[in-house]
C-alpha cells in the first residue's frame, strides 16, 4: 500500500454565528464539518463532492491549515498539523498548495507572472540566484502546459485568458514541489473547451509526480473523471465512500443515488430515470439530531432516522455508506414513502 | 408552425478598439412547442442573440443587418433606429416584450431587486401589463408559485429569505406570469446545485407540456440541452456553426467544434475515456480570424479554411453545418 501523506481522523469544524453584544442566549452553531475521517495515499486523487454547503470546501481549508479545526486530528506524515508551530509550519506550508476556483481572483493584478511564479519561491528559499528562479518559473510555466515558459513570463493575468491562468495558478503550486495538493473547483469557472486540458494537465502531473490530489468539486462527472476514490458529502459528514467506479455505478446512500440520478447526460435518446429526494437543502444552523439527511429521505424512518445519527458502515469492499436501512433499501424490503413528483 | 424566426441576424458592439462582431449572420427557427438549444462557450453570442430577441440590448449594439420575425412582423423594423441601435423603449415592443417573449436571466440571485418582496416584484409586472387589480394580481402569483413548487407563504418574503433554488423558480414564475408564447432562458440552471437543477429542468419540460410554449434554452452545458430540448444551435465566434434536431447533432454531428465539445465533457455513464480538449482559446471578436473562424483550433484545418468562410450547407435533411470538410466528418467519424 502507498505511503499516508495526510490522515484525517474525526475531523469537526464548528462556526458560532455571533449574537450581538448583549445577548445572552448560547450562540448559534452551523457544524460545517463534522467529524469526517480519511486517508490521502501517495499518488492518489480523492474527489470531495456534494453540493453548496456540505463542507467540502472547508475540509480543504482545515487540510492545509488555513483554518483551524474545532476537534479531531489532521496528521501530515505522522504530525497534527494543528500543533505545528514555527520552523515546522513553514515546513509544512511548503508541502502543500492549494489551487483556487476562480483564476481572475486567484492571481494578483499587478504581478507579473514571474513575481507570481517566484514570490513562494523567496518565501520558501528556494533558488540562490535570480538566474535559477528565472529558470524555475520557466520550468514550471511548461509543466503546467505554457509553452515556451519565456513567452508568458512577463505577462500580466489581465493578457491571458481563463485557462492560461488556471495553468498559471497550476504552476505556482507546483513550483515549490509540495507533496500535496488540494484544488477547489479548478475548472468550474473555465468554458467547456478549455476546462478538460486543464484537468487532463492536473491527471498528468499525478501520475508523473505521483502526487496526491484533495479535489474538490460539485460535478459528479468531474470527479469521476479525475478521482480514485470519491468521498460524498452532505451537510458537514460523508454519507458514502469509496472507489469511483463503485460509487457512479452503484451507488448505495439514498443520497447519492438521488444525486447521480439528477445528473444530466448528454444523450438526448436516454430515458432519464430519477430516484426521489424530498425538500431543499435545510439551513444547516443547530441541525436537529439523528440522520442529517432524513428531513429529505423517502426512506425515513421515525424513531431510529430522527434520532441516531448513522455510522459509516463497510457494505462492499471498500464502500462505506453512512445509513440505518441501507440492506432493506437495496433488498427492497423498505419502500419509499411521501410523495414522488411525476416525470417528465 | 413557426414562431419566431431570426434571419441572417448580425450584431456588433462598439468599443475603444473597434467593432466586436459577436453574432454575424445567425439564423434560427423556432417552432411553436418546441425548445432550441443554442449551444456555446462565453463570447460565443448566445446571450447576446437573446438579448437581441427580447430587444434588451446594451447601448453599444448596433445591429448590421437581418431580420427577427415574430408572428410574421419583424421586431426590428419597430425598434431599430437609423443608426441601427435598438430604442428599448418602443411602444410595440413594449407589449410585445414579456407578454409575448419573456426571458428568465442568467443571475437569478440577483435579478430581483432586495428591497421589494419577491411577491410584489411579479405582481408589478403582471399590472403593468394587464389591467388587473391588485388582489387578483396576487392569486394569480399564487397560482404560479403552486405550479413551479414555492409555497404560497412565501410571497411576503425578500429575495434574500429565498435559496438560489427558490429565487431560480421566482424567476420562472414571474417568465410565465403573463403567459408569453416564447421564454428564453438563458443558463437558467448553471447556478445551481445538480438535485435543484434537475428538479427545475423537469419542471420546464412539464411547463412544456402543459401550456405548449416556446423556448429557447442557452446553456454552455451539452448535458442540459440534450436532457430537455428537441432542436440545438451551436455557436461559435459569433456564428452557427451546426444546427438540427437534437438526436440528429449529438449522434451524427459533422462539424469540429461540435466534436471537441462532445468529447470534452466528463460523463458518468459508460466507460471512462480520456477527454479531448480543444487547444487554443476562442478568438477576440475584435479582429476574428479570417475564413472559418474556429480554423486556428480546428484539428482538421486545411488552406481553404484559413481563407473562405464555409457556408452553412444542409448534410442531411434539417441538420446544418458550416464546415468545408462536413461531409467527411458527418457521423462523427
Amino acid at each position: 500500500m502507498a505511503e499516508v501523506i495526510l490522515k484525517v481522523e474525526n475531523m469537526k469544524k464548528y462556526y458560532e454565528l455571533s449574537r450581538g453584544l448583549l445577548s445572552f442566549k448560547k450562540p448559534d452553531v452551523v457544524k460545517a464539518v463534522d467529524g469526517i475521517s480519511f486517508e490521502l495515499h501517495e499518488g492518489e486523487i480523492i474527489g470531495l463532492v456534494g453540493e453548496t454547503g456540505c463542507g467540502k470546501t472547508t475540509t480543504g481549508r482545515v487540510v492545509v491549515r488555513l483554518e483551524m479545526p474545532t476537534g479531531g486530528n489532521v496528521m501530515f506524515k505522522g504530525k497534527d498539523i494543528t500543533k505545528l508551530e514555527g520552523d515546522e509550519l513553514r515546513e509544512f506550508r511548503k508541502s502543500v498548495q492549494m489551487i483556487f476556483q476562480d483564476p481572475y481572483e486567484s492571481l494578483n493584478p499587478r504581478f507579473t507572472i514571474f513575481k507570481t511564479l517566484t514570490e513562494p519561491l523567496i518565501v520558501n528559499g528556494i533558488g540562490e540566484t535570480y538566474e535559477e528562479r528565472v529558470d524555475l518559473a520557466i520550468k514550471a510555466l511548461e509543466e503546467a502546459g505554457l509553452k515556451p515558459g519565456e513567452e508568458y513570463i512577463g505577462r500580466y493575468p489581465h493578457e491571458l485568458s481563463g485557462g492560461q491562468r488556471q495553468r498559471v495558478a497550476i504552476a505556482r503550486a507546483l513550483i515549490i514541489n509540495p507533496k500535496f495538493i488540494v484544488a477547489d473547483e479548478p475548472v468550474s469557472m473555465l468554458d467547456v473547451s478549455i476546462r478538460s486540458g486543464v484537468l487532463n494537465l492536473m491527471l498528468d502531473l499525478k501520475e508523473k509526480y505521483n502526487l496526491p490530489i484533495i479535489f474538490i468539486t460539485h460535478d459528479i462527472a468531474v470527479a469521476r473523471y479525475m478521482s480514485d476514490k470519491i468521498l460524498v458529502m452532505y451537510l458537514g459528514k460523508v454519507v458514502e465512500e469509496g472507489p469511483t467506479e463503485s460509487i457512479i455505478f452503484d451507488p448505495l446512500h439514498p443520497y447519492t443515488r438521488a444525486l447521480l440520478s439528477a445528473v444530466p447526460v448528454p444523450d438526448p435518446e436516454r430515458k432519464h430515470e430519477r430516484i426521489p429526494i424530498k425538500g431543499d437543502i435545510p439551513s444547516p444552523i443547530n441541525l436537529p439530531p439523528g440522520c442529517r439527511f432524513a428531513s429529505r429521505c423517502v426512506y425515513f424512518q421515525k424513531g431510529v432516522c430522527d434520532v441516531k445519527d448513522p455510522e459509516l458502515r463497510e457494505i462492499k469492499k471498500g464502500h462505506f455508506v453512512a445509513c440505518h436501512f441501507v440492506e432493506k433499501i437495496l433488498s427492497g424490503e423498505l419502500k419509499p414513502t411521501g410523495e414522488v413528483k411525476a416525470q417528465a | 408552425m413557426v414562431l419566431l424566426s431570426v434571419q441572417d441576424l448580425t450584431i456588433h458592439y462598439k468599443v475603444a478598439s473597434g467593432w466586436v462582431r459577436a453574432v454575424e449572420n445567425v439564423s434560427i427557427d423556432v417552432d411553436s412547442k418546441e425548445t432550441l438549444g443554442l449551444v456555446g462557450e462565453s463570447g460565443s453570442g448566445k446571450t447576446t442573440l437573446a438579448y437581441a430577441i427580447t430587444q434588451l440590448l446594451p447601448k453599444n449594439a448596433y445591429v448590421k443587418g437581418g431580420k427577427i420575425i415574430y408572428q410574421g412582423k419583424d421586431l426590428l423594423k419597430l425598434s431599430m433606429k437609423d443608426d441601427g441601435t435598438l430604442d428599448i423603449f418602443n411602444e410595440e415592443i413594449r407589449k410585445i416584450r414579456w407578454k409575448d417573449i419573456s426571458m428568465i436571466f442568467q443571475a437569478a440571485l440577483n435579478a430581483f431587486n432586495p428591497v421589494y418582496k419577491v411577491g410584489d416584484q411579479i405582481i408589478e409586472a403582471i399590472m403593468a401589463h394587464k389591467d388587473i387589480e391588485y388582489e387578483d394580481a396576487r392569486k394569480e402569483v399564487e397560482r404560479l408559485y403552486e405550479f413551479v413548487g414555492i409555497p404560497k407563504d412565501r410571497i411576503d418574503n425578500y429575495p434574500h429569505e429565498y435559496s438560489g433554488g427558490m429565487k431560480q423558480r421566482a424567476m420562472i414564475a414571474m417568465a410565465l406570469a403573463l403567459s408569453p408564447r416564447l421564454v428564453l432562458a438563458d443558463e437558467p440552471t448553471t447556478a445551481l446545485d445538480v438535485i435543484t437543477q434537475d428538479r427545475i429542468l423537469l419542471e420546464i419540460q412539464n411547463l412544456q407540456k402543459e401550456t405548449g410554449i416556446s423556448m429557447i434554452l442557452i446553456t454552455h452545458d451539452v448535458s442540459v440541452v440534450a436532457e430537455v430540448s428537441n432542436k440545438v444551435a451551436v455557436m461559435y465566434a459569433g456564428k452557427i456553426v451546426e444546427k438540427g434536431s437534437t438526436v440528429e447533432v449529438f449522434k451524427h454531428y459533422a462539424h469540429p467544434y461540435t466534436e471537441g465539445l462532445m468529447a470534452s465533457f466528463p460523463t458518468i455513464v459508460g466507460e471512462k475515456r480520456r477527454l479531448a480538449s480543444i487547444p487554443g482559446s476562442p478568438p477576440d471578436l475584435v479582429n476574428p480570424p479570417k475564413g472559418c473562424r474556429f480554423h486556428p483550433r480546428c484539428p482538421y484545418a486545411k488552406d481553404i479554411c484559413m481563407e473562405q468562410e464555409p457556408p452553412l450547407i444542409e448534410i442531411s435533411p434539417g441538420h446544418f453545418t458550416a464546415c468545408h470538410f462536413a461531409r467527411e466528418l458527418y457521423g462523427g467519424k
